[in-house]
Formats: structure tokens, C-alpha cells, sequence
């Protein structure tokens, strides 16, 4: 469970640090009135989408963060052979860094209230995204046909699981891109449009960097440093 | 450090807070079915939860039938009664208290007492619920389905759990395979939901409402969905997991097994990978259930007995310490699986650390009715209920939570006895308190007191006459989960009849929450008129325009908040409470 303990650490952290800033150590009984609250405590930005996405973020993180957990207890055991990972992921991961930047573009764009830029780049980022979805489904017909099928290791079965999780998550991203992308081309309010392409590029970033830790497991480039923690923790 | 307010920052921002868009239902379809306001979306959560209570409550008199009358009853077979622990702990576990506690009581008192018109998300909200009831409605269908549910046990551990052998788990049987989907939904809408209340404590807040000036009550609720959401995923985890292990064949829990002369296909999997997965959320799901039922309990006893909290910030520091610490004592649940013993002494340690800062609660809660003016109201004498209740189980805890007791102890009735003490009846102790104490608000009118008495003095003490006998059955050594005992040498004769007992008084009990069911129906035509503040309560709930309050919940303008949610017989003031709205500096007012 190293893996989610550390995640959990992490948000441990920040969780104690905002609750100091957000005045735990005050004395609620001694304080009345509105003018001894410290301006920006009682309430936060205004940006209420953004931080709803942050939470379903964590909630995402807190996932993957367990299926990870799983994936190195069960390595331990004796019948793992690790998959020998096909070159089509690495198409794959191209494109969903290219989906990521095309993102980030229409957001830029659209910040300076470039319709058509906005417009290009969210359609070509949606369609890299599709193309990292087709990308994967071609790397688990690779991997069945040559005898990496689901249930032959389970070393195969957390292939296509997790990396299955990661593409239905993108899936669900897609519909909300869909939505924003019609909303763009017909013309939808510059603040909403703008908003929208915020939610969905942090998303995009987010699972991308989901899909890089993912990857740097499923390589076995984190074996060492999880077998080191794994000394102290069950 | 020295106690004075702080000063007045120069540049304060006007006390006015931009208003929301508020969505307005335009049919009966949108308001009351398709709901988006919150409160609604409460009722809608807490009937469901309520009704799918009332079927596992069924479910323990069927197995108390058995236990206490063994063979009277033909229907109740082995593999039945199997399947009524299973469907009876995880209704109660997961479909009733965490969907009441959150779904229910977090969406009707988060906006309401943080001085919000309603949910940030409340489309989101929406769904939450709907998605809800149909992880409720796919647990049922288990019902009707070939072989019935599962009979896994509630903890669903493998290999037992999709092995033919199980009922609800042969080849053709639905049953596992509903439990796991259901669940999947129930973790997708809480989800929904959670963003909702989580998202609403941190922006929704009124002006002046700042984190300390919160009710306890939000506190509570606020921390365990916050749990929620991070503990929930591990469920998630197990569930997809093992629905790949029962439909696709993998092994990812499943290890080499002969079944009936046969070697089945699965090899090499980690049955003790499953209960780490499963703890990890099972373990924060006792908390998930029991922070609300502190924040509740904190409050209903500063108002009924006319006092501010003792501790306020003790409490507060007290209620996210247990849920960050809830998170590193899963693996007590695991003593018997196997496990290094420096894990188990690791484990031991922190089990008994928590009951620090939980120990720190109860202290503030007597502290607070110490010389207070305690009223025995209804909603009073639950709340003290929980008190006791809540020390009982919470030190069997401290048993079971050290590693050389709890070997003998594990897989008795002991531990039955001690689960039920501290996250049974204790929490539903509470559930009780609040709504009687919140009844009058959501209806406008008084329940009907002298079926309160008798609802609460039958509930307290027949749940006393059903668990406190049941520890004893566990230290003589009757294991749990097992439909008859049969007459072995080791179990004393004495057994049977405090088996016979504890039937009788569960019988007893469960007839008391339909006179409960009863009384809420009655009240909602023929109890008094409540007034909109009968408490004579300080959070904003009790001061809103209407009663019931009505969309938006604030009339036209939101309230603005000058003070703690506790200032309760405050010397010099006018009455024994003042609002937290009321922008009155205390020393200012009359005397009176």
C-alpha cells in the first residue's frame, strides 16, 4: 500500500497547511463581528468549476494511486512476468502529450480571444485523443495475439486494466470536450468557452501525468524504489 | 498568548455576497422527483436509506429467529441465513448509514447551516441521488434473481466469495455479481455527491461563516466525506478487481484451487491482497459513519443543554486527527491473516492512538453538560444515549485492538457485539437524535413526545439487553457467522437461552423504530405547530424566514454571520442564546 500512503502523505500535507491558513488556531468565542474575520477566510475564489474539477482530481489520483498499490503487492508474488510492453504505447503517449498541448493551446487562444485557434486546437486535440484510444485498443490486439492475453499473468491482466481505467477516464474527458467543442462552434460566451477549456485541459494534464506515472510502473522503472519502501510497509 | 479579539483589518470587504443562479423548479416533475435543491434531494436520500433499512432490520430478525429458536424455522437454511448476514451488513454498512449520514443529513444541513441557498453542483446533486437509488435497486433485484444474493459475508473476502460453493456465487448465480455492480454505482454517485458537499463547505460558506465559526455538526460531515472520497476508491479497486477475477477469469485474488476433484483456472492470486483493499476502506468507513454522529452529537448537546461546546477547537482538531489517523489502522481488521508480527505491533499503536483524540471528545461532551441546563428533551436523551453507547463499544475496541487479545477473541461474537455497540447503535443513536431534533424544521411541526419516550427508553435499553449479553456469548467462545451451533463441549448450556433472550429483545427493538416510522408519519398532520426556532437554536438553520425553509432557503437575502455557533447562556445578553446572525455586540445589550 506504498503507493497510496505516499499519496495520502502528500495530501495530508497540503490539507494541514491550508487549515492553518485557514485559521484553525483562532478563538471562534472571543471573535465576533465581520470585521475581525481576516478578509478571504469566510469564503474563497469564485471559481467554483475549478475547484470542484480539483477534488474529482484527487478522488482520480486516490484511484490510480490504489490500483498501483495493488499492482506491486501482487508483483510480489511468484507467477508475475512482467509484459513486455509493445511499441504502439509509445505512439500512444505521443499522442496523448500532443491532445495535452493542443489543449493548452486553445486555452491560450481563447484567452486572447482567438475564435478559430480556439476552435482548431480544441477539434485536433479531441481527435489526438482519439488517436490515443485507438493506439491502445491496437496494443491489446498486439498483446493477445502474441500470447500476452488478459488472464494468461496477472502481470497482463493489470496491463489492460489499468491502462483500460486510464482510457475510460479519457473516454468520459471526451464527452466533456465534445460538449465545449460544439459550445465553440456555435459561437458560445467568450467566459464560458474559456472556463471550459481550462476544466478540460487541466483535466487532460492531469491524466497525462496519470499515464506517465503509469507507464514509468508499468516499464519497471519504479521496481527498485518500491521494493526499498516496501521494507517498512506492508 | 493572550486572549483578545484581533483587530479590525482596514480594508474589510462589504457584507454583501454575490448572489447565485439559482435554478427554479417549473413543474411538480422538477420539484419534488427531479429535484435540484438539496433538501428535497435530502428526504429523496434519507426515504431510500430508510427503506432499505427496514429490509436489512428484517433481515437480523430472520437471522435472530434462527439463532434464538434454532430449526424452528424450515425456511431459514444455512445458505439463507448466509445470505441475511451478508445482505444485512452491507445495507446497513454502506446503503443505510453512509447514504443517511451524508446523502441525508449532509445535503439538508450543509447549505442550511453554512448560510448557503443550496448546493454548488446541484444538477450534480441530482444525479448523486439518482445513481444512488439505482445501486439500491440493483442490490434488491438480488433478491429475485437465481440463487439468490451473495452470502459472501459482508467483507466479500475471496476466494469463498466467487466460489460455487457460496450461495449467489454458483455457475449461472447473479447474486456476487449484483453486490459488485451495486456497490460500483453507490461509490460513482457518492462521489457526484460528495464533490457536492465537500465543494459547498469550501465556497459556499456565508459572509462572515469562516471554517471556525462552523457548526461542529458541518465539521463532522465535512471530514468524512472528505474520507469518503479518498477511502471509497479503494472499494472501487477491490470490486473491479474481483468482477475481473468472477466474469474474465483473471487471478487477481483468486490462487490455485480444486473444487469438487477440479482444478480451476485460477492460480497464484492474493486472497490477503483483497482485505488490505477492502480495510483500507473499511476501516475509514467506521469513521466515514462516525464523525457526522460526533458533530451531531456535539451540537445536539451544547443546545439541550443550553451551554457552549467545551473544546471547541480540541473538537475540532479532534475530528480531523481521527480522520487522518483512520487511515493507517486498516490492517487490525487482519490480525489472524498471517501477517509479520512488528505489522501487527505497528497496527496495535496506532489502533490505540486514536483513542486519544476520541477520548478527547467524550471528555468535551461531559464536560459541556457539566453544570449545564440539561433539558431532557428527545433529541437529549439520544444524544446521552450515544454517550454511553459510544464508551462501551469504544473500549471493547481497546480489546480488540491490541494484537494478543484480539487472537482468541477474533471471529466470535464478542466482536459482533463490539461493532454493533460502536458503529451500530451508537451512530443510529444519533440518526435518531437528529432527525427528532431537526424534525421540527423540515415539517413545522412538534413529533409526538410520548411516542418518543417510548421509542427511546425501548431502543436504549433493549439494545443493551440484545449486545451486552452478546459479548459474553462471544468469551465463551460461540463464533460468529454460524447459522447453529449444534451442542458442542466447549459452549456452555447457559448459551442458548441468552440467545433466546437477545432474539426477544431484537424483536422488541425493531417494533420501537415502527412506532418511530409511526410517529414521523402522525406528526406530519397532527403534531403542534413548531415555530421556526423551538430549540431556541444559534445556527443559521433555525433562523431562516419559513418553516419549512423554502428554495433558496434564505428568503431574500443571505444572512451574514458575526459569531461561533455556540453562544449559549452568554452572561449580559437578553435571552440564553444569540443567533449566529445577530450582529448585536453582547455587551451592548440590555440586561435584562
Amino acid at each position: 500500500m506504498t503507493v497510496i500512503l505516499l499519496f495520502l502523505l502528500i495530501l495530508a500535507c497540503l490539507g494541514a497547511w491550508w487549515l492553518l491558513r485557514q485559521g484553525v488556531m483562532s478563538k471562534p468565542w472571543l471573535e465576533t463581528g465581520v470585521d475581525t474575520v481576516q478578509p478571504g477566510s469566510d469564503r474563497m475564489s469564485p471559481h467554483l468549476a475549478k475547484i470542484g474539477l480539483g477534488v474529482f482530481l484527487t478522488v482520480v489520483g486516490s484511484l490510480f494511486a490504489l490500483f498501483l498499490s495493488a499492482y506491486f503487492i501482487r508483483m510480489a508474488y511468484a507467477d508475475w512476468r512482467p509484459v513486455p510492453l509493445p511499441q504502439v504505447v509509445w505512439i500512444s503517449t505521443g499522442q496523448l502529450i500532443l491532445s495535452s498541448i493542443l489543449l493548452q493551446i486553445a486555452v491560450i487562444a481563447a484567452r486572447n480571444g482567438d475564435r478559430t485557434a480556439t476552435k482548431l486546437s480544441l477539434l485536433f486535440g479531441a481527435i489526438a485523443a482519439l488517436g490515443f484510444l485507438t493506439s491502445q485498443l491496437i496494443a491489446f490486439g498486439e498483446l493477445t495475439s502474441t500470447g500476452f492475453a488478459l488472464t494468461k499473468n496477472p502481470a497482463n491482466s493489470f496491463f489492460f486494466m489499468i491502462t483500460g481505467i486510464h482510457g475510460l477516464h479519457i473516454l468520459g474527458g471526451l464527452v466533456a470536450l465534445g460538449l465545449l467543442i460544439a459550445d465553440a462552434w456555435n459561437d458560445g460566451p467568450v467566459e464560458r468557452v474559456i472556463l471550459r477549456s481550462e476544466l478540460c485541459a487541466t483535466y487532460w494534464h492531469f491524466l497525462l501525468l496519470i499515464w506517465i506515472v503509469i507507464m514509468v510502473v508499468l516499464i519497471g522503472w519504479a521496481d527498485s524504489f518500491i521494493a526499498f519502501c516496501g521494507q517498512f510497509l506492508p | 498568548m493572550v486572549d483578545v479579539p484581533t483587530p479590525l483589518p482596514p480594508d474589510v470587504p462589504p457584507a454583501e455576497v454575490p448572489e447565485v443562479e439559482l435554478y427554479h423548479a417549473k413543474s411538480y416533475w422538477t420539484k419534488y422527483i427531479f429535484a435540484q435543491d438539496a433538501k428535497v434531494i435530502a428526504i429523496q436520500y434519507s426515504c431510500t436509506a430508510i427503506a432499505i433499512g427496514l429490509v436489512a432490520l428484517v433481515l437480523s430478525w430472520l437471522m435472530r429467529l434462527q439463532l434464538g429458536f434454532p430449526d424452528l424455522f424450515d425456511f431459514i437454511t444455512p445458505e439463507a441465513y448466509y445470505q441475511f448476514v451478508t445482505m444485512h451488513g452491507m445495507i446497513m454498512v454502506v446503503y443505510l448509514l453512509t447514504a443517511l449520514f451524508l446523502g441525508g443529513f449532509g445535503n439538508y444541513l450543509i447549505p442550511l447551516m453554512v448560510g448557503a441557498r443550496d448546493m454548488v453542483f446541484p444538477y450534480v446533486n441530482m444525479l448523486s441521488f439518482w445513481v444512488y437509488l439505482l445501486a439500491v435497486l440493483v442490490l434488491v433485484a438480488s433478491f429475485f434473481v437465481p440463487g439468490g444474493p451473495t452470502g459472501a459475508g459482508w467483507t466479500l473476502y475471496p476466494p469463498q466469495a466467487i466460489l460455487s460453493g457460496t450461495p449467489g456465487s454458483a455457475e449461472g448465480d447473479l447474486g456476487i455479481i449484483l453486490m459488485l455492480v451495486s456497490l460500483i454505482l453507490f461509490i460513482i454517485g457518492f462521489t457526484m455527491g460528495g464533490l457536492n458537499y465537500v465543494v459547498t463547505v469550501l465556497q459556499g460558506r456565508a459572509r462572515g461563516m469562516t471554517l471556525m465559526r462552523m457548526p461542529l455538526t458541518v465539521w463532522g460531515i465535512f471530514t468524512a466525506t472528505v474520507m469518503a472520497l479518498l477511502a471509497f476508491p479503494a472499494l472501487l479497486v477491490a470490486s473491479v478487481m474481483m468482477l475481473f477475477d468472477r466474469l474474465l477469469g483473471t487471478s487477481f485474488f483468486m490462487p490455485s484451487l480444486v473444487e469438487f476433484g477440479e482444478q480451476l483456472q485460477y492460480g497464484g492470486g492474493s486472497p490477503i491482497l483483497f482485505q488490505h483493499l477492502f480495510w483500507f476502506f473499511g476501516h475509514p468507513e467506521v469513521y466515514i459513519v462516525a464523525l457526522p454522529a460526533f458533530g451531531i452529537v456535539s451540537d445536539l448537546i451544547s443546545v439541550h443543554a443550553r451551554k457552549n461546546i467545551f473544546g471547541y477547537r480540541m473538537m475540532v482538531w479532534a475530528i480531523v486527527g481521527i480522520g487522518a489517523l483512520s487511515f493507517i489502522v486498516w490492517a487490525h481488521h487482519m490480525y489472524v491473516s498471517g501477517m509479520h508480527p512488528y505489522f501487527g505491533f505497528f497496527f496495535a499503536t496506532t489502533t490505540l492512538i486514536i483513542a486519544i483524540p476520541t477520548a478527547i471528545k467524550v471528555y468535551n461532551w461531559v464536560l459541556t453538560l457539566w453544570r449545564g441546563d440539561i433539558h431532557l428533551t428527545i433529541p437529549m436523551l439520544f444524544a446521552l444515549g450515544f454517550i454511553v453507547t459510544f464508551v462501551n463499544g469504544g473500549l471493547t475496541g481497546l480489546f480488540l485492538g491490541n494484537v494478543v487479545v484480539d487472537v482468541p477473541l477474533s471471529d466470535t461474537m464478542f466482536v459482533v457485539a463490539h461493532f454493533h455497540m460502536v458503529m451500530g447503535v451508537a451512530p443510529i443513536m444519533v440518526i435518531m437524535g437528529a432527525i427528532y431534533h431537526w424534525y421540527p424544521k423540515m415539517t413545522g411541526r412538534m413529533y409526538n413526545e410520548a411516542m418518543g419516550q417510548f421509542h427511546f427508553w425501548v431502543t436504549f435499553v433493549g439494545a443493551y439487553a440484545i449486545f451486552f449479553p452478546m459479548h459474553y456469548v462471544g468469551l465463551v467462545g460461540v463464533p460468529r457467522r454460524y447459522p447453529e451451533l449444534g451442542d458442542p463441549a466447549f459452549v456452555t448450556q447457559s448459551v442458548d437461552g441468552l440467545n433466546a433472550f437477545i432474539s426477544l429483545a431484537a424483536f422488541a427493538v425493531g417494533f420501537a423504530q415502527i412506532v418511530f416510522l409511526f410517529n414521523i408519519y402522525w406528526s406530519l398532520r397532527n403534531g403542534r405547530d413548531a415555530g421556526g426556532n423551538p430549540w431556541r437554536a444559534t445556527t443559521l438553520e433555525w433562523q431562516t424566514a419559513d418553516t419549512p425553509p423554502g428554495h433558496g432557503n434564505f428568503g431574500d437575502e443571505l444572512p451574514v454571520v458575526y459569531r461561533w455557533a455556540y453562544d449559549y447562556s452568554v452572561p449580559g445578553a437578553p435571552e440564553d442564546f444569540i443567533a449566529q446572525n445577530d450582529p448585536t455586540p453582547v455587551s451592548q445589550a440590555e440586561p435584562t
